[in-house]
């Protein structure tokens, strides 16, 4: 076994044992990628579905939202994709993704604003806050979340739009106020955003039918 | 630690090794990032004690596959492209089939990039055992870090929260929510023991009553081998 050991301390089969290795998991993580990419796709979609109808009330609306989307541009020039919930043809409510700053990472959101400027409803998508801490966040884990639901910039005005600590009416975590204090401020401007744009979210003919862009996630 | 690459130790040794002498958290204490961050609860360090074995189960066995074949002088950076690639490719097979799982245990596998153990573990074990061993190793070595963070979780959520493993059900499903109890009254529970003053109070005193324990036996053994000593005079 004296010349497996000689080869194992040469520099040259040092280096390209490394590079083997090395370039045999970039492939596989390449292939792992590129073949799941449309399952996470699809998956990501399901999600979005779910989540657009957890965030209104059952019944609220007749038509298929993932169809009914269309490309804004907010107050800090990024993208937002809006879908609209009709009944018989009129929009009742506009749902749209949020992003915000928490603790530990960035947290989304997606909420659901309806004719007159009140929140239907919120549900956090994603985040990395902390375990057992900040993430209450989460309908699965606490109600805190629905606390969102029927408030509007008017009632109970723009100042009470932040946690009680800071003067606002929404509830903070024992140990936790960065969390909550982040996705209050979120769906503020998520309302903002609304009310910078209402009259072109609520344009009924705006996209019809056929016109209707495809969903796009990022 | 084992010795030779041809003997190796034997079952009994590894499983108590894994489980108790060498435990990952109160033993060999690595790992102190991923087990500060989630046992705030019960459920949340099962998740992660979980996820990290299935990893270093994997990870043992193969580097222990490849042992021969890797030279000493650039093992580390072998192992470490190995595990980061590991953990990413469960973390993306996770998101594409498994998606209700990947939205529980999402946040923990991220966690298990920066847990020493794993590294640990192909150093000290799988780089001179045979893949066997080092997948039982793995085994053995996952559930100890299992088990530590469990009880971690559990005491820090019963003093904390006055729950134990609160939302059982998010990671194990339904048939799991009998887990779910209430051992003290909310108002009984102290806040800081879930905050991370909370968590090295607790780490500390389980290490403390892990070497207690440990000197008890030890002095056990001691006197049980002299009196065995004196009746063989």
């Amino acid at each position: 076994m004296s010349t497996h050991a000689e080869r194992l301390n040469a520099v040259w089969y040092q280096g390209v044992s490394l590079g083997i290795i090395v370039v045999g998991i970039t492939i596989a993580l390449a292939a792992a990628y590129t073949s799941t990419r449309e399952e996470v796709a699809a998956a990501v979609e399901s999600d979005t579905r779910q989540t657009l109808e957890q965030v209104l009330p059952p019944g609220y609306a007749d038509n298929n939202l993932l169809k009914d989307s269309l490309e804004l541009t907010d107050a800090e020039g990024q993208a937002v994709t809006v879908y609209r919930a009709r009944k018989s043809g009129t929009v009742r409510a506009v749902l749209f993704e949020q992003r915000g700053k928490g603790y530990s990472g960035v947290i989304k959101l997606i909420m659901a604003v309806d004719a007159e400027g009140v929140v239907q409803g919120v549900r956090v998508t994603t985040h990395t806050e902390t375990p057992g801490l900040g993430d209450k966040i989460e309908a699965a884990k606490n109600d805190w979340i629905h606390s969102f639901e029927g408030k509007s910039l008017v009632a109970p005005g723009e100042k009470a739009w932040a946690v009680k600590k800071d003067g606002g009416v929404f509830d903070q975590f024992a140990g936790a106020t960065i969390t909550p204090r982040a996705v209050v401020a979120t769906v503020k401007r998520g309302l903002e955003f609304f009310a910078n744009h209402r009259a072109q979210l609520l344009d009924n003919p705006a996209t019809s039918a056929g016109k209707a862009k495809e969903p796009s996630h990022e | 630690m084992s010795d030779s690459k041809d003997k190796g130790p034997d079952t009994r040794a590894i499983v108590r090794d894994g489980l108790w002498d060498n435990n990952v958290v109160l033993g060999q204490m690595l790992g102190m990032c991923p087990v500060m961050a989630v046992t705030s609860s019960a459920t949340n360090g099962l998740g992660m004690g979980l996820a990290t074995m299935v990893v270093l189960i994997v990870s043992n066995a193969m580097i222990a596959s490849i042992r021969n074949w890797v030279s000493d002088t650039v093992r580390i950076p072998v192992f470490i492209a190995l595990i980061a690639g590991l953990v990413t490719l469960v973390d993306i097979c996770l998101n594409a089939w498994l998606h209700e799982l990947y939205k529980v245990l999402g946040i923990y596998i991220a966690l298990i990039v920066v847990n020493c153990a794993v590294l640990g573990r192909a150093e000290a074990f799988a780089s001179r055992n045979t893949v066997a061993a080092s997948a039982l190793d793995g085994t053995a070595m996952g559930l100890g870090f299992t088990l530590a963070l469990v009880v971690m979780g559990g005491i820090r959520e019963i003093l904390g929260a006055g729950t134990l493993f609160a939302n059982a059900h998010i990671l194990l499903g339904a048939h799991f929510a009998f887990l779910e109890m209430r051992v003290l009254p909310e108002a009984a529970s102290t806040l800081f023991m879930i905050l991370p003053p909370g968590g090295f109070l607790t780490l500390g005193l389980l290490i403390a009553a892990r070497r207690r324990i440990q000197d008890g036996l030890e002095a056990r053994a001691a006197a049980s081998a002299s009196t065995s000593a004196v009746l063989a005079n």
